[in-house]
């Protein structure tokens, strides 16, 4: 439950958002739904790690990948997958922590 | 207590939204970077193109439509002029607005606002160069004039549109890397382009160098190694070519200019080669019975491409050709009667002037028997992250004193800027450029073409053109002042009046020839004149290597036709090999040779003097003939001074004519070398450094694995560059490809009654390395091949293979 309505949260605002908004999406969801804490970051993380990698590879596909592949020469990376994961885990990274800190406070509230 | 959990887990969060919208150092806010809804994946264009686009947008007067070719080249059809010079804004922003942000930055001094105090010096240099001084007095020409006024206006108000419609997602992607956003374009950052030419072109100075050898050497000795005219000379205006003009008179050389070359006085620098063509061959010699016209100029080559092409058409216009990102109008190109072509000239259009000031204020400056005022220009450079940087520059009536003393020059400038001296730089006066790519754009004939030259201020170009009704001409032309003989060789004393320029030679005084009876004209950035032109134009031109073997190849040339042009283009025969290789070669001593020794000795014997890409023997001579003269001029490594060294020109004369000369001597050694240990001690060096670098000889010593060359982004930005390639070409060959310097544009024009056009630039239309159309032509380049390019007659011309129609209309 979680899980999807944070993944479709972040879909909605990917297009005309600035991304930090899935932070907050990740954070109000867990606040009302979240159950425990590592279901939550979890959750958050996943939902945004899958939304960044299918909307990078909506751009990215098209493309053959050539932007990819230079900014990943840029970064020294051997392949332009890896930029694809760092992408997706900052994404994760950001999601599960506000999502974790969402279900924190819901919970010092319920005490 | 209950809440410091939900609080350290939301701190940490916070903090790590924070630190991926932060710029550490050159990493740029990985957050706001990498995501995929504002970050680079959206620069990441589709390979699938919509056929038909239509915009609305404020500020035409009617409607446009741009049809984009195969390779995504604009054609723009307008219903007026304004309108025309509206969408070449537009559009041109919409592939290069950060090429052309990054170079009005560049040039204006103001690159420290967004990149910090690294790039503070560089801004200094620029301020203090008189760039923003320039480019202000230009501006002022351009608005004089209402056809230029309404180019500028127009395209900047079409450049401002296409900005105020992005959304930071649509920021090209260095603004995203860099972190930064586009801003208003202003007309002067057209003019700040053109200064930037002139700055690239015509800002080399040698006089610094030449002042110091003057001390070094004596007179006498200079004006021996560093002659007005070169000892192989094949000049654009043909040898014995009549001027038909009444020339006016030559000012006095000044006293104070005379005192210096007496023997009494004793004791951003020059390149040679980088290397720019064109000619013309007329119709007499070509397979069609019209003339053919070729022109590559040779820039530093950099990703996004130097040029962009795009045909403009409106009422009074239909011209094909390549643009300069940031300015209106074709530079090179075509229309349905006349084709043109530009090198650049290398006029001696600046000159240092010592000054004496009154005292350390620096209030007054001594000129013409009294004290005068100095006028004082404060710079304010904005620097990243820190307080502005102000910098006051000393202004006498000669211009800026780039460092007037050790203080204001930073430790790596520029070695070639004197200290204390007032800059005296034909950018800095009031023009109208844009004026002649107008009236050249429209031009039908050769008094057009005659007439449109006449606005042409700086930096000075050999321009070359043809006509359908088979007139052919080659122009040198620039605002030359008018000067005494080696006015400006060296650092002139600034109080002295008849050290001034004296006013300029007439505009159609300017060399010119029209018709020649060999049947064609041809530029190499050598020599323009022989020595029966009455006015004092420089001391030194580029070498005579690529402008002779042009025109030979032409001499000998019949029925030529596009494809022979295109061949001629990409011709790698080294003239100075053929002239100096026979007799470097006879001077070598083979009975004390290893190995190695003998098996370069064997390639370079059978080298057919072709620096082709897999030339084992290129390497050889190439890295030979850099020994022999570093060595044959080692008087001129002394440290402490910077001397500027003989020419290669001067160097062949010494090998050819005076083997007995005393500059063979090695000074640091006790015995003295002669041209023949000089030739053997060279070769036995290089070959020594070949089998050092490269292992023995064989398939790693060819030319292409020895000097790779690359073509890098203009923010060096790893990935975002060609990477090294092999190709064949050195400098002072025809395609003089070297360190990154070579051809920015290919061009071959078939006039007649249908013209037809080729052409190439390495990259693409595309400013973003995202597009497929980034560096799409890049291959095409390198094969030395040339594209058909697509010249529309009318907007309504059907023709296969267009990828998109735009249409702009107003809201």
């Amino acid at each position: 439950m979680l899980f999807l309505i944070i993944l479709i949260l972040s879909f909605a605002s990917g297009y005309f958002l600035p991304w930090w908004v899935v932070a907050i999406a990740a954070f109000l969801t867990a606040f009302v739904v979240g159950k425990t804490s590592g279901q939550s970051f979890w959750s958050g993380f996943s939902a945004v790690f899958i939304v960044w990698t299918v909307l990078a590879l909506f751009k990215s596909i098209p493309n053959d990948h050539i932007l990819a592949k230079r900014v990943a020469t840029m970064f020294h990376l051997p392949h332009w997958i890896f930029i694809l994961f760092v992408t997706a885990l900052i994404g994760g990274l950001v999601g599960g922590m506000s999502a974790l800190s969402g279900l924190l406070l819901k919970r010092a509230f319920s005490k | 207590m209950k809440f410091i959990k939900p609080l350290i887990s939301i701190v940490i969060t916070i903090i790590l939204i924070y630190a991926l919208e932060s710029q550490f150092g050159v990493i740029p806010p990985l957050g706001a970077f990498l995501n995929p809804s504002t970050g680079f994946w959206q620069n990441a264009e589709s390979k699938h193109i919509l056929t038909a686009e239509n915009l609305k947008i404020n500020g035409l007067q009617g409607k446009v439509v741009i049809k984009y070719d195969e390779n995504m080249v604009p054609h723009i059809f307008a219903e007026n002029d304004h309108d025309l010079y509206y969408a070449q804004g537009f559009i041109t922003a919409r592939d290069r607005l950060w090429q052309m942000d990054i170079q009005t930055r560049s040039a204006s001094g103001r690159l420290a606002e967004v990149a910090g105090p690294k790039a503070l010096e560089i801004d200094r240099y620029h301020r203090r160069m008189g760039m923003v001084y320039g480019a202000e007095n230009s501006l002022k020409g351009v608005m004089k004039n209402p056809f230029s006024r309404m180019m500028v206006t127009a395209y900047t108000e079409g450049v401002n549109n296409y900005i105020h419609g992005l959304a930071p997602k649509d920021y090209p992607i260095e603004f995203k890397l860099l972190n930064y956003k586009p801003e208003e374009w202003k007309p002067i950052n057209c003019v700040f382009l053109l200064k930037l030419m002139s700055e690239t072109l015509a800002s080399g100075s040698d006089q610094f160098e030449m002042t110091n050898d003057l001390k070094r050497f004596g007179a006498n000795t200079v004006n021996d190694l560093f002659p007005d005219h070169s000892f192989h000379e094949d000049p654009i205006v043909p040898v014995g070519t009549k001027w038909n003009f009444k020339p006016l008179p030559v000012p006095k050389p000044s006293a104070t200019f005379l005192a210096q070359m007496t023997e009494n006085i004793k004791p951003r620098e020059k390149v040679e080669g980088i290397g720019s063509n064109n000619w013309v061959i007329g119709g007499n010699k070509t397979a069609t019975g019209y003339p053919i016209l070729a022109n590559d100029p040779h820039l530093h080559l950099t990703f996004p491409s130097i040029w962009y092409q795009v045909q403009l058409s409106s009422p009074t216009v239909n011209v094909y050709g390549v643009s300069l990102p940031g300015a209106p109008c074709i530079i090179i190109g075509y229309n349905q009667k006349i084709s043109w072509g530009v090198t650049n000239v290398d006029a001696d259009v600046l000159d240092w002037y010592q000054v004496k000031f009154k005292d350390k204020t620096k209030n007054e400056y001594w000129y013409n028997n009294q004290w005068n005022k100095v006028k004082k220009r404060v710079e304010q450079i904005k620097i990243l992250g820190e307080e502005p940087f102000i910098d006051t520059v000393l202004y006498t009536h000669h211009g800026p004193v780039v460092y007037e003393d050790e203080s204001k020059k930073p430790k790596d400038g520029p070695k070639n800027i004197p200290l204390g001296d007032a800059l005296r730089w034909i950018a800095h006066d009031e023009s109208d450029e844009l004026m002649c790519f107008y009236l050249l754009n429209r031009g039908g004939n050769y008094n057009d073409y005659r007439e449109a030259l006449k606005y042409f201020t700086a930096p000075a170009q050999n321009f070359i053109f043809a006509s359908s009704d088979k007139d052919i001409a080659i122009t040198p032309n620039g605002k030359f002042p008018l000067k005494f003989k080696d006015q400006g060789k060296f650092i002139l004393d600034g109080s002295d009046p008849a050290n001034d320029w004296q006013g300029w030679i007439p505009a159609d005084q300017n060399p010119t020839v029209k018709n020649p009876p060999r049947g064609f004209v041809s530029s190499a950035n050598q020599s323009p004149t022989d020595t029966t032109y009455p006015y004092y134009i420089n001391w030194r031109f580029d070498t005579y290597d690529r402008g002779k073997r042009i025109n030979d190849k032409l001499t000998a040339m019949q029925k030529a036709s596009v494809d022979s042009m295109r061949l001629l283009q990409t011709d790698v025969y080294s003239m100075r090999a053929h002239d100096v290789l026979p007799t470097m070669i006879k001077y070598l001593d083979t009975s004390k040779m290893d190995d190695s020794q003998l098996m370069a000795f064997d390639l370079i014997k059978n080298w057919d003097k072709n620096f082709a890409e897999n030339s084992p023997g290129a390497s050889v001579f190439s890295t030979w003939w850099t020994h022999f003269y570093d060595m044959v001029w080692d008087e001129f490594k002394v440290k402490g001074t910077y001397l500027n060294l003989p020419s290669y020109d001067r160097t062949e004369k010494l090998l050819l004519t005076e083997p007995n000369s005393n500059w063979f001597n090695i000074v640091s050694t006790p015995v003295k070398e002669t041209c023949a240990d000089i030739v053997n001690h060279s070769f036995n060096e290089s070959v020594d450094e070949l089998v050092r670098k490269h292992g023995k000889p064989g398939k790693k010593w060819q030319w292409g694995t020895v000097r790779k060359s690359a073509v890098n982004h203009l923010a060096n930005i790893p990935g975002f560059g060609s990477g090294d390639f092999a190709a064949g070409g050195t400098s002072m060959v025809i395609d003089a490809l070297k360190g990154g310097n070579g051809p920015s544009w290919r061009m071959v024009v078939q006039m007649g009654p249908t013209v037809k056009g080729y052409g190439v630039f390495p990259g693409g239309e595309s400013g973003n390395p995202g597009s497929f159309y980034y560096n799409n032509m890049f291959q095409t380049w390198k094969d030395g091949k040339l594209n058909e390019l697509l010249f529309l007659k009318s907007v309504d011309e059907n023709t296969p293979g267009l990828k998109t129609t735009l249409t702009l209309s107003s809201k």
